[in-house]
């Protein structure tokens, strides 16, 4: 039986940190106003101790779950999110935002930088995963939350996870990192660093000055091209395409003989119309410079109360379990409670995505247990 | 008879484990130990399942489960970071006993080990009467099921002890569902042995 879900949702806006309050970013320039772009499903409840903040991954966006007004497609992970869904929203408030450096409403590089009035290009500064999560947390206190439930993300979304420990543990009562990495592995910058030459390398991004002009979408097409190899896996690609042809023969042309070669074509070409090449760049350089390893996800000295769950994927070989195990290492070396589970997938990184079956058994019977006192619910009555 | 004899096992080591002690329980299996650790003793209990179908078991019941295989050790534990590390019908499993035992001891102050006793007198028949590898109850499984890697007596793990200088602090024999006293190296069908260095 299909659950039900939650329906026609909008997506709002909130903005902050209007000049002279800007937001110091952590290379320590300043950024502001800063526009964030977010959904919420679900009712917030008296005591505002249900919130979860669900954490969306490279290309996600604030539009988690429902469904925009004239869409055919949900959100994207609405499988999770909704009544009686992993993330249930007859008992939580759940909130998803965009990133800032993103293109899907929150402030990135395509905004209009208010010292020009044009679009800030490469003059937006460069941010960080600890950026994404300190403009989040502006968004919380807009909400009137001080305490959130949980919060859950994979891959990118992960790191988000993993930054909320290490800086606002006293806020979360339990986080739940999917397929992610306490700092990206010289593989994983490797791949990111082919991603932003083939978009800087397409003479249209002129630098990053394509606003209103020819857009580098063949840069941006192969960057994500190389990106849809490293979610999948030998063995998804295999059962998906196998050596199957688009046509009954070979072309002997360097056409698209292969059907591996079209969803490949086809996910380049979908994605430059969704997605900004510098926005691109500017968020695989924040995923890059994320290095939480060792001592640094919890200060030495700090006790935090966070219960964990971990979750890999046996396939993943972008984001490996080994990672996530380093993970968990890190929380048993401090005594901190934490559930560690590799689902058995062939889908690869990808598979965070797609085993909604097991992961939804893992993440319900998690937040049973959890309870969350939110001691200081008078912080934002003056 | 399994599921009698087993909760009698859980029984003797629930009366070991003293309230709200740190507990690790490696080879965990559906958790159902780890719950009665939690529930009954309030105990800070997590336990290392390698079988996948188990893990959902464990997080069903509520209680945290590292997904992972203890050959490979222990190494992000600290030295003497449990007040207990059990070792429950999962000794027998695992490829490296030395290793795993050691690890055990350098992470637990105490650790409860309990086995099926190889040398039950049922089993003893089997092999002499019948010619055959012995199926008891406590070792449900012919010899091409069995996920045993090792066989043990009473007396074997009396004699391990002895050779690697372990200090033996109490040991409990176990019969269908009662604790047995005389001659247990031919009566009980399980051990628990509550071991230090």
């Amino acid at each position: 039986m299909k659950k039900k879900g939650i329906g026609i949702v909008e997506t709002c806006y909130f903005s902050f940190a209007q000049p002279p309050d800007e937001l110091v970013l952590e290379s320590g320039q300043k950024l502001g106003p800063i526009t964030l772009a977010y959904e919420t499903y679900g009712t917030l409840d008296k005591n505002r101790t249900n919130a979860i903040l669900v954490l969306h991954a490279f290309s996600g966006d604030a539009h988690a779950a429902g469904y925009h007004k004239g869409d055919e497609k949900p959100g994207w992970w609405d499988d999770m999110i909704g009544p009686e869904k992993a993330l249930d929203t007859d008992k939580f408030f759940v909130i998803c935002s965009n990133v800032i450096g993103g293109c899907k409403g929150s402030t990135g590089p395509s905004s209009a930088n208010p010292e020009t009035g044009e679009p800030y290009a490469l003059d937006f500064p460069v941010i960080t995963i600890a950026d994404m999560v300190n403009a989040q947390t502006h968004l919380i206190d807009y909400l009137g939350i001080n305490k959130l439930f949980c919060v859950i993300g994979g891959s990118m979304g992960g790191m988000q996870v993993l930054q909320w420990v290490a800086v606002y543990p006293d806020r979360i009562c339990s986080a739940i990192p999917i397929a992610t990495a306490l700092k990206h592995s010289p593989q994983q910058i490797a791949f990111n660093e082919v991603g932003r030459q083939a978009v800087m390398a397409d003479p249209a991004w002129n630098h990053g000055h394509y606003y209103g002009k020819s857009r580098p979408e063949r840069g941006l097409a192969i960057a994500r091209m190389i990106g849809h190899i490293t979610f999948m896996s030998d063995k998804s690609m295999e059962e998906k395409f196998s050596r199957k042809l688009k046509d009954k023969d070979y072309s002997y042309r360097f056409q698209t003989d292969f059907e591996v070669e079209g969803y490949l074509k086809y996910k380049g070409d979908s994605f430059v119309r969704r997605f900004d090449a510098n926005s691109y760049l500017y968020i695989t350089k924040a995923i890059d410079y994320f290095d939480l390893s060792g001592p640094k996800l919890i200060p030495t000295g700090k006790n935090i109360e966070v219960r964990f769950l971990v979750i890999a994927f046996q396939s993943d070989w972008l984001y490996p379990p080994y990672q996530s195990q380093e993970i968990v290492r890190q929380l048993k070396m401090r005594h901190i409670d934490a559930t560690y589970m590799e689902i058995q997938s062939t889908y690869g990184h990808d598979a965070f995505l797609l085993e909604v079956q097991q992961e939804t058994m893992l993440i319900r019977h998690f937040l049973n247990r959890i309870s969350c006192e939110n001691e200081t619910t008078d912080l934002y009555e003056i | 008879m399994k599921s009698d004899s087993m909760r009698l096992d859980h029984k003797v080591i629930l009366d070991i484990v003293e309230p709200g002690s740190r507990v690790l329980d490696l080879g965990c299996g559906d958790g159902s130990l780890l719950q009665l650790l939690v529930t009954e003793k309030n105990a800070r209990a997590q336990g290392i399942e390698f079988a996948d179908s188990q893990i959902y078991k464990c997080v069903a019941r509520g209680v945290s489960v590292f997904h992972g295989d203890i050959d490979t050790g222990l190494s992000e534990y600290p030295d003497q970071s449990f007040d207990y590390i059990i070792l429950n019908q999962s000794l027998q499993e695992v490829v490296k006993v030395d290793f795993v035992l050691n690890e055990a001891l350098r992470v637990g102050q105490k650790v409860v080990v309990g086995f099926s006793n190889f040398a039950y007198y049922k089993a003893r028949m089997d092999i002499f009467f019948k010619g055959k590898a012995p199926v008891t109850e406590s070792l449900p499984n012919q010899w091409y099921a069995t996920p045993n890697l090792h066989f043990l007596s009473i007396r074997d793990f009396e004699d391990y002890c002895a050779h690697k200088n372990v200090r033996i602090l109490a040991k409990y024999y176990l019969g269908d569902d009662t604790i047995i006293h005389f001659l247990p190296n031919l009566r009980a069908l399980n051990a628990i042995f509550v071991i230090s260095k």
